[in-house]
């Protein structure tokens, strides 16, 4: 996702917010379109200035949590804004396609440019295994019924005149659950979707969104309402996670835990589950928190999970004690991610969730200043290990920290094509193929041919952090992670 | 000549608006510009309570003047006018 659109999202959730405090929600939600692209504005991205305030206002839709695939289009967005404030459940599919928004681009195919020759050696007729180059007028043509979108030409045209077009949303798609309907828009089949939240940050125009809870916790500030802060966290703010916390006081937050904390009781389960595995004589389990893990291993790989652990995530643990101790309160997980939103949704603890942008967002409206904040410790605090679970490597890392019997992890750096070939070879052979796992053998013992035992797998590239509400790049918030965790101290060894 | 400051807003307002992503600049602007510009991030330029309308935060400060809405493309901009 480019800038721009980005900072768009953020903008509209912050009108949003702002339009909530302001007294008169009702009306002044109407008039954001208006105040974005006020009468004489310069259009920026579409057509004219109708069509900009259109799109704005399914964002702001969407922003309030409602889906635009069943927008009535009458319907004016004082009327969504007390739809959302008597909602007492958000919908249950976290993501939505803004059609307005939807450039409707040219579908994905391969595509001979007029930079064709017409050429003797015709390398593209001859590489072409399925028969789709044709030579026309002394032109290649292909045929696009028998084209299977495999590339093969593209590189061997000595005139580089053979391009693949590209639709955003579909390659960024793991899972190919994103697709053009018949009317060249995008559109997502839930029932494949695994909630990744890759197409967001895929499709350049901006135009699929989650849905936001925003409202829900608004309204809920300065009751019993409970902030679960992921290990993530740390990076995508100013100032630390303890000034962090005391800036959520203010927002209107009655307390604020670290998920982190939940992630050291699943370390400590995951770890004796892993025992009792191999004990039993099962060659590798599969770790993950991974919420979007989990969607994909019930969507598209249910062989795997007999290797799949049963621990439950931290965030599981971390609701399961807010709530025995204050069962009377709301809570609200504070994510990376939209797959999170998915797992929220079935965990009967977590009330609601917000990603990082949207908080970010609350604390953009309300003009509050992280850095200036005292700093307000944790009632309990994480171990490093716990801490280090929004990294790439960092469950398996704590798992092996205290796991009687050695791990050698293999360590699956995101979701795509590639690995979900490794996961599909893993869930058929019951071991991980050695060649693919050289970069972790460094620190691995040289009798460790075995081969892994333990398979850590994040959807996003460099785990949480990398996840597609992230307001810090991965080059900063990881930098930032590794100071803070030198600071922790380790968990007591058992 | 002068050394020019080119501030960083890292104040919450510009950070969630996408200052961090403006880091590149400490490796960016040296290598083009020299160290005539010196990069450093700073806390809230005050802007960000004034409102959200004019291009609104992350904003850059070089010298007594504010960039609003900076982007790395903007800022590197600015300064080729700047400096010619
Ligand atoms: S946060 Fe940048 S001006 Fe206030």
């Amino acid at each position: 996702m480019s800038r721009q659109t980005i900072h768009l999202k953020k903008e509209v959730l912050v009108r949003i917010i702002k339009a909530f405090f302001s007294g008169d929600f009702i009306n002044n939600i109407r008039l954001v379109p208006f105040q974005m692209r006020p009468k004489g504005s310069d259009v920026s991205y579409r057509c004219c200035i109708y069509k900009e305030r259109a799109v704005l206002r399914d964002r702001i839709i969407s922003g309030l949590g409602f889906g635009i695939e069943n927008d009535d289009e009458t319907l004016d967005l004082g009327i969504y804004a007390e739809q959302a404030l008597k909602r007492e459940k958000p919908e249950d599919i976290p993501l939505t396609v803004i059609e307005t928004a939807c450039k409707g681009c040219t579908p994905n195919r391969i595509h001979i440019t007029d930079l064709c020759q017409g050429c003797v050696a015709r390398p593209c007729q001859s590489t072409c295994r399925f028969g789709a180059i044709s030579i026309i007028n002394g032109k290649s043509v292909i045929d696009g019924a028998k084209c299977k979108n495999c590339k093969m030409c593209v590189p061997v045209c000595p005139y580089n005149a053979i391009v693949k077009i590209s639709v955003p949303c579909e390659d960024s798609c793991p899972v190919a659950a994103i697709q053009k309907n018949a009317h060249g828009f995008a559109q997502i089949d839930y029932d494949k979707c695994i909630t990744c939240g890759k197409c967001i940050i895929g499709c350049p125009f901006g135009a699929v969104h989650e849905k936001s809870q925003l409202i829900d916790v608004l309204k809920n500030l300065n009751k019993k309402i409970i902030a679960l802060i992921a290990p993530s966290i740390v990076g995508q703010f100013p100032g630390n996670i303890y000034q962090l916390k005391s800036a959520m006081l203010k927002l209107g937050f009655s307390d604020v835990y670290e998920v982190a904390q939940g992630a050291d009781i699943t370390t400590k389960n995951e770890a004796l589950e892993f025992k009792e595995r191999l004990e039993k004589g099962e060659p590798l389990m599969t770790t993950s928190c991974c919420a979007g893990y989990f969607n994909f291993v019930e969507k598209h790989l249910p062989e795997i999970k007999r290797f799949v652990s049963d621990t439950k995530t931290p965030l599981y643990y971390i609701a399961e004690q807010a709530k025995a101790r204050h069962p009377d309160a709301v809570t609200v997980f504070i994510s990376p991610c939209t797959a999170k939103k998915s797992e929220a949704h079935a965990c009967a603890n977590v009330d609601y969730v917000l990603n990082y942008e949207e908080l970010g967002a609350v604390f953009v409206a309300l003009n509050m200043e992280i850095t200036a904040c005292e700093q307000v410790p944790f009632d309990t605090e994480s171990s490093r290990e716990g801490r280090a679970f929004g990294i790439t490597g960092g469950v398996a890392a704590a798992v092996a920290s205290i796991s009687e019997i050695r791990v050698n992890p293999c360590i699956i750096n995101g979701l795509n094509k590639d690995s979900i070939k490794r996961l599909r070879q893993i869930a058929r052979e019951g071991r991980c193929p050695p060649a693919d796992c050289a970069p972790q053998d460094a620190s691995r013992a040289p009798d460790a041919a075995s081969g892994c035992n333990l398979v850590e797998v994040m959807c996003c590239e460099n785990g949480c952090i990398g996840g597609n509400a992230a307001i810090a790049p991965e080059k900063i918030s990881k930098k930032a992670l590794a100071d803070f965790l030198k600071m922790t101290p380790a968990a007591d060894q058992p | 000549m002068k050394q020019i400051e080119l501030k960083i807003c890292l104040g919450t307002s510009c950070y969630v608006m996408g200052s961090s992503h403006l880091h590149e600049l400490v490796d960016m602007v040296p290598s083009r510009f020299g160290d005539i510009v010196n990069v450093v991030g700073h806390n809230c330029l005050g802007q960000c309570s004034k409102n959200l309308e004019a291009g609104g935060p992350p904003y850059v400060q070089v010298d007594d003047e504010i960039i609003p809405d900076a982007s790395i493309e903007k800022v590197l901009q600015y300064l080729e006018i700047k400096l010619k």
